[in-house]
């Protein structure tokens, strides 16, 4: 009896070997960068590792078809390398020495991508599946392009500005033309015109501070008397 | 009764606050885009340091002389460009006009270019930049097409900026955010001008000196970037051999000129400005210098930042090929490093020589990512935009560059425009009836109506025609008839004694040889040589087409006929003024001599009273 339950296992341990193997059918490739990704806190790579990511394969397949009849033993993985990377297969429980079709495993997998890479700290970029590509996320672009929002301050401040000159110029201009109409206004007032000789106003000449030149000025015996 | 004499009427042009007011806005006008953007790319392609010396010949015998004129013209005659020339000879009078002419295209082009700084300028004040991912694609499953097989940076400057067309004739339609950047420019240029030397004396302070700041912040940390040694390097290393190629010192001669803005009109607007007795030879010695020494002190964060460039990209290309080869052997990971890869892909080679022929390796050599060398819109939009992706915060030092970028062509802009507006308003139908806002106001709201062809589709293509073409030949041609007009028809005895009035001391030997010979021959030299080279080719330009075979390389176009008309007509326009208005005061002079009543008009001086 246990020889015969020996037999059987040796067989479907054989028969499922046969089922994981590099590009076999329904059979995906992982790779795994973990020092790229954790770097010094990088753990390294064992049976424990594995067992988890059987696991987490039996878990999504669960969570993606609804039926509880994954178990780990039928995610096999076989040509595990120093890279870290190797190759898996999910088999049919209810069907003998099947493989889940790679359409489900894959979409399995889409769908709790997440999930998987938050259980190994990895990322879709370091936890690699060959074949299966990541929908890329969408730059997170807020409501209003920053650049609006930038424009809309520089130019209310260079508005801001031309209107403070602008006003400042034409008070200016204003208080000129004041000040000139009030000194027109008392030049007309002044009863007293200013005479201007030779280009010098007389006022300049302060006559007190000349000099008197005594030649001309009190030789009046030089001229005969009439 | 002799005539009395005249009091002095009390003198109502504007003033500068100060000297340095003055000597800053000169040196602001001369310190460019082209001082950041050209100056560094020359000195890589025309054998590193070796290129300093045909540009130190070309400053000391056609920089320096060149400049002393221009100030000197100014500071004597006091007043722009149109009129001073005007007084010297009648027949002169074309040269104002036609560097009028010139300032005005070249205005109009040169703050569009200013309008994709500021998009770049306030695109940058997000984390992540927005040309550092491409976006995805419409279904969600990869990256845009495009950007995909170009770069990002490349992405957004084609795409996202200026939505080129694939070819010049396509016009496209007009962008609107670059409507909108090009009204914010034209409003700042309004706002600094607005009274003319007034108000730009004050922005000048800020616009002069911070590009300084800024580029000695670069400075400090380009040569703190790995690989920027590899970059300096490559920039200084001398290659005495370029020297015998004629184009290095026909290149050495236009930059100089080019870079210290002759013949726009904006330097004599600027001296017209100053008190008569002002040391003009001391002044446009110092700008001149200081010009120089700024396009050597930018070209050293410059190459730090694309040696740094240049290293990450060959360490990038290095990386990809280690993954590569690690994926297909499943080698251990950081079994491979970056030192030991020629080791591993020699031993790798002679194992399994077809497993890596079969990984299509790309070659990586870091001499040729050095090699790729930029100029102009390439180096500030596409190279550095990159560059600056890969430091840590770059949002901070976007910013940063792109305000030093827009100080730059700020303060270059101001002497466009006083280039413009000062013969404007020396007019006699305009001085009585305008106010200067108004007219300056006029003058911007025209400009940015006119440049709004720029923000078509096809913008950049004709802003590289403009650049070629009116910015170049008609300067090289208002120069040459600047000295010969100085030297022999207002004669050099003359002028010296005018300069030794002003400055104190006579103009010596070497002013003398420069002004009369020297000048005027090596602009000839120079201009006769860049009409030929460029007549030589036929006239191309590369187009942005992402349907082109060979994309992402651009695409080799002709210009079609009706272009080149254009670019014929924009580089002959203002040099044509020269012989017009000299044949126009000819015939009047013939119809008027017939008139005996007519008296000659006063000899020009420069020390009487004005």
């Amino acid at each position: 009896m246990l020889r015969v339950l020996l037999l059987t296992l040796s067989v479907v341990a054989i028969a499922h070997a046969g089922l994981c193997k590099p590009d076999a059918q329904n059979a995906f490739k992982v790779r795994l960068s973990i020092k790229t990704a954790l770097g010094d806190n990088a753990y390294a790579w064992d049976a424990n590792e594995e067992y988890l990511f059987k696991a987490m394969m039996a878990f999504a397949m669960r969570r993606y078809s609804s039926k509880s009849t994954t178990q780990i033993s039928n995610v096999l993985l076989c040509n595990v390398t120093d890279r870290v990377s190797f190759w898996f297969v999910v088999t049919d429980s209810s069907k003998n020495v099947t493989t889940i079709p790679g359409s489900e495993v894959e979409a399995a997998i889409r769908m709790n991508r997440n999930r998987i890479n938050s259980a190994f700290l990895l990322s879709d970029k370091t936890l690699q599946f060959v074949k299966i590509t990541s929908t890329l996320s969408p730059p997170v672009e807020p409501s209003t392009p920053v650049w609006l929002i930038v424009f809309g301050v520089v130019l209310c401040l260079i508005l801001a500005g031309i209107v403070f000159l602008v006003v400042a110029g034409i008070r200016q201009h204003k208080k000129k033309n004041k000040k000139s109409t009030e000194r027109e206004n008392l030049e007309e007032k002044c009863e007293v015109t200013i005479t201007v000789e030779n280009g010098i106003p007389c006022e300049a000449l302060d006559l007190k501070a000349g000099h008197i030149n005594g030649v001309f000025a009190a030789d009046d015996e030089r001229f005969t008397s009439l | 009764l002799s005539v009395p004499p005249e009091i002095p009427k009390e003198d109502s042009r504007p003033k500068w606050d100060n000297k340095f007011q003055y000597i800053l806005s000169c040196i602001g006008f001369a310190v460019g885009l082209g001082n950041v953007w050209r100056f560094p790319y020359l000195c890589q392609i025309h054998g590193g340091g070796a290129f300093l010396i045909p540009y130190f010949i070309a400053l000391l015998f056609e920089g320096i002389p060149l400049l002393h004129l221009e100030l000197a013209l100014g500071q004597c005659l006091r007043k722009g460009s149109i009129s001073a020339w005007n007084t010297i000879s009648p027949y002169l009078g074309g040269v104002g006009v036609g560097s009028w002419m010139v300032s005005v295209l070249v205005s109009l082009y040169y703050n569009t270019v200013l309008t994709w700084v500021m998009w770049y300028l306030i695109n940058s004040f997000q984390e992540p930049l927005p040309w550092s991912m491409c976006p995805l694609n419409e279904n969600r499953t990869g990256f845009n097409e495009e950007c995909y097989r170009s770069t990002s940076v490349n992405y957004f400057w084609y795409r996202k900026t200026l939505n080129i067309t694939p070819d010049v004739t396509e016009s496209g339609t007009l962008q609107w955010w670059l409507i909108l950047c090009l009204a914010a420019c034209w409003a700042i240029v309004y706002l600094c001008t607005i009274r003319g030397i007034e108000t730009t004396g004050k922005a000048i302070y800020v616009t002069a000196i911070f590009p300084y700041l800024v580029l000695t912040i670069f400075l400090i940390h380009g040569l703190m970037l790995p690989g920027a040694t590899n970059g300096l390097a490559y920039l200084f290393t001398p290659n005495l051999n370029t020297l015998k190629n004629p184009s290095v010192w026909l290149d050495a001669a236009t930059q100089i000129f080019f870079s210290l803005s002759l013949a726009f009109g904006g330097l004599i607007a600027f001296s017209s400005y100053n008190s008569p007795k002002n040391d003009c030879e001391k002044d446009a010695v110092t700008v001149a210098l200081v010009n120089s020494m700024t396009s050597l002190y930018a070209s050293i964060p410059v190459f730090s930042v694309l040696g740094f460039k240049a290293t990450t990209g060959y360490w990038d290309c290095l990386d990809r090929n280690i993954i590569n080869i690690i994926n297909e052997f499943d080698l251990p990971e950081e079994s491979i490093m970056r030192d030991n890869y020629t080791a591993w892909i020699s031993l790798l080679n002679s194992s399994y020589p077809e497993k890596i022929a079969g990984l299509k390796l790309k070659s990586c050599d870091l001499q040729e990512f050095l090699d790729q060398s930029v100029s102009g819109t390439g180096l500030a939009f596409i190279t550095f935009t990159q560059a600056i992706i890969f430091m840590p915060g770059s949002p901070a030092w976007a910013v940063l560059f792109f305000i030093m970028l827009f100080c730059l062509g700020l303060s270059s802009m101001f002497g466009n425009i006083e280039g413009v507006f000062t013969p404007l308003l020396e007019l006699q139908i305009i001085s009585k009836s305008i106010r200067k806002e108004l007219l300056s106001g006029i003058i911007c709201l025209i400009s940015f109506l006119i440049a709004l062809c720029f923000t078509l589709g096809s913008g950049s293509y004709w802003i590289d025609i403009f650049d070629s073409y009116a910015g170049t030949v008609p300067l090289l041609v208002i120069a040459f008839f600047e000295v010969m007009g100085v030297a022999y028809v207002y004669k050099m005895k003359r002028f010296s004694k005018d300069v030794k009035w002003m400055t104190g001391r006579k103009p010596n030997l070497y002013w003398q040889i420069t002004w009369r010979f020297i000048s005027p021959l090596l602009l000839l030299i120079v201009f006769v040589a860049f009409v030929t080279l460029r007549i030589q080719k036929p006239s191309s330009y590369a187009a942005w087409n992402p349907k082109y075979e060979g994309f992402p390389m651009k695409e080799e176009k002709v210009y079609p006929p009706w272009v080149l008309a254009i670019c014929v007509l924009l580089a002959v326009l203002p040099c044509a003024f020269v012989p017009l208005v000299a044949l126009f005061h000819l015939v009047k002079k013939i119809c008027r001599s017939e008139n005996p009543r007519f008296v000659q008009p006063q000899v020009f001086s420069c020390q009487g009273a004005s």
